[in-house]
């Protein structure tokens, strides 16, 4: 029996139509751009794909790594169950769907921001779902593994000077977007309103859920700030009693990835520093020490900027007699391996 | 033997907003050593309390990160230009 390549050649495309949404994806996996519906506002409201498992993550309770007064307790949101591995990835498919909808976002535009890992790998997934190109402007100091990650996903990649941090990224991102705004869909991560509405219409909504409202300090580190922002602001709209505490670098000189010293950086537009009942520092050395903790202690690898977090609420603990402390923990330590504070 | 050395922005307010400087030194310690004499206020953002580099301080001698080589030993020549820079990003203006 000899195959008919002729009529093999002749038959359609394969296609598979999302029970959850209207995507429709070819063989190439390369999602068509033209007759979808923009992607709803929320992750859980329908949207296809990966993008409906953004958001609804773990709230873990402390085990090992404990207040020394045991009426208070340690809550952690484990942001790096959410499909790109970051708590990024609830803003930045906010802002993208938002795109989508007012229709500032159409096929062929490119996704063009400045991020210092987190968020650019975030569009990049995005944009790998929705079919659209991402070029990203990135501090050239960001460790190995976001970049591995962002070149996994096909993102585009603008290297900016080191010495001037997540800063620098931001002037060349705008200085592309100057130069061809046609071109781009500027989301700037910074200054969007949908960046901290993410975290009031998800973040926020889950915390007060998964601890039945008897949440009483939430704690969060500042970099765009939306976190901060959005989960805040839904909490202290809901719970009288709530304490919101904002986290940032001792320094203008760290080594906390994605965090901002206020004084000395960029303030995001969407950070009104009036809004924290309480603002606290920490010193990049102990938010390493917590790291190594975790892992030893608790079996948690986490990244930076969450054993910075924990750091804070540790010692705010030791400032109040009972409470609930509830701290976001943006990503996970897998992509920080490449870092030499792992040895100590 | 005179290198340059690049600092990062943060720390600039530390050397009168000068980003690059000339300053001698026959290893990287030696002109890391030098940099501290003359700005103080830069040894704590850089050098731990046992004096070493700490942990998060990346340096570069013309773009080789001296952690994959001799370290602090990393021998200087005239016109070599050393980066320092934060090991991953936050952001300074």
């Amino acid at each position: 029996m000899r195959f008919n390549y002729r009529i093999m050649n002749v038959l359609p495309p394969l296609k598979f139509s999302s029970s959850l949404g209207s995507t429709t994806e070819t063989m190439s996996g390369k999602p068509t751009s033209l007759n979808r519906s923009p992607l709803p506002l929320r992750p859980d409201e329908g949207a296809p794909g990966v993008l409906g498992r953004i958001g609804n993550t773990p709230l873990y309770e402390f085990r090992q790594v404990t207040p020394k007064n045991d009426r208070v307790k340690i809550f952690a949101k484990l942001e790096w169950y959410n499909p790109a591995g970051s708590v990024k990835d609830r803003p930045a498919y906010r802002m993208i769907a938002h795109g989508e909808q007012t229709g500032a976002l159409k096929p062929g535009k490119i996704i063009l921001d400045a991020s210092s890992g987190n968020t650019g790998i975030a569009y990049a997934m995005i944009g790998a779902c929705r079919g659209y190109q991402v070029r990203l402007c990135i501090p050239k100091n960001v460790c190995i593994e976001r970049k591995q990650m962002l070149a996994a996903y096909g993102a585009e990649v603008i290297y900016t000077d080191p010495r001037k941090s997540s800063d620098g990224a931001i002037v060349e991102a705008q200085r592309l977007m100057r130069e061809n705004p046609d071109l781009y869909f500027y989301p700037d991560q910074y200054n969007n309103d949908q960046n901290w509405t993410a975290h009031f219409e998800t973040t926020g909504p889950e915390i007060i859920r998964q601890t039945g409202g008897q949440v009483t300090h939430f704690i969060a580190g500042l970099g765009t700030t939306g976190s901060l922002m959005g989960t805040g602001r839904r909490l202290k709209k809901e719970l009288k009693h709530i304490k919101v505490i904002a986290m940032q670098p001792d320094s203008p000189f760290h080594g906390l990835e994605g965090l901002k010293h206020m004084e000395s950086a960029i303030v995001p537009g969407i950070y009104d520093a009036n809004f924290p009942d309480d603002q606290v520092s920490v010193r990049t050395e102990d938010a390493h020490e917590m790291v190594r903790r975790l892992a030893r202690e608790e079996g948690m690898l986490v990244g930076i900027s969450s054993g910075a977090v924990m750091k804070a609420a540790l010692n705010h603990s030791e400032r109040i007699e009972t409470g609930n402390i509830v701290v976001i923990f943006p990503d996970g330590g897998d992509r920080y391996l490449s870092e030499s504070f792992w040895k100590a | 033997m005179s290198v340059e050395i690049q600092i990062p922005v943060a720390l600039a307010r530390y050397t009168g907003n000068q980003e690059s400087l000339k300053l001698s030194g026959a290893s990287v310690e030696e002109a890391i050593r030098n940099l501290t004499s003359q700005f103080p206020s830069l040894k704590n953002h850089l050098l731990d309390k046992k004096g070493e580099i700490r942990p998060f301080v990346n340096i570069y001698v013309n773009d080789q990160d001296i952690r994959h080589g001799k370290q602090m030993k990393t021998a200087l020549k005239s016109g070599d230009v050393v980066t320092i820079v934060p090991s991953i990003a936050g952001g300074n203006k």
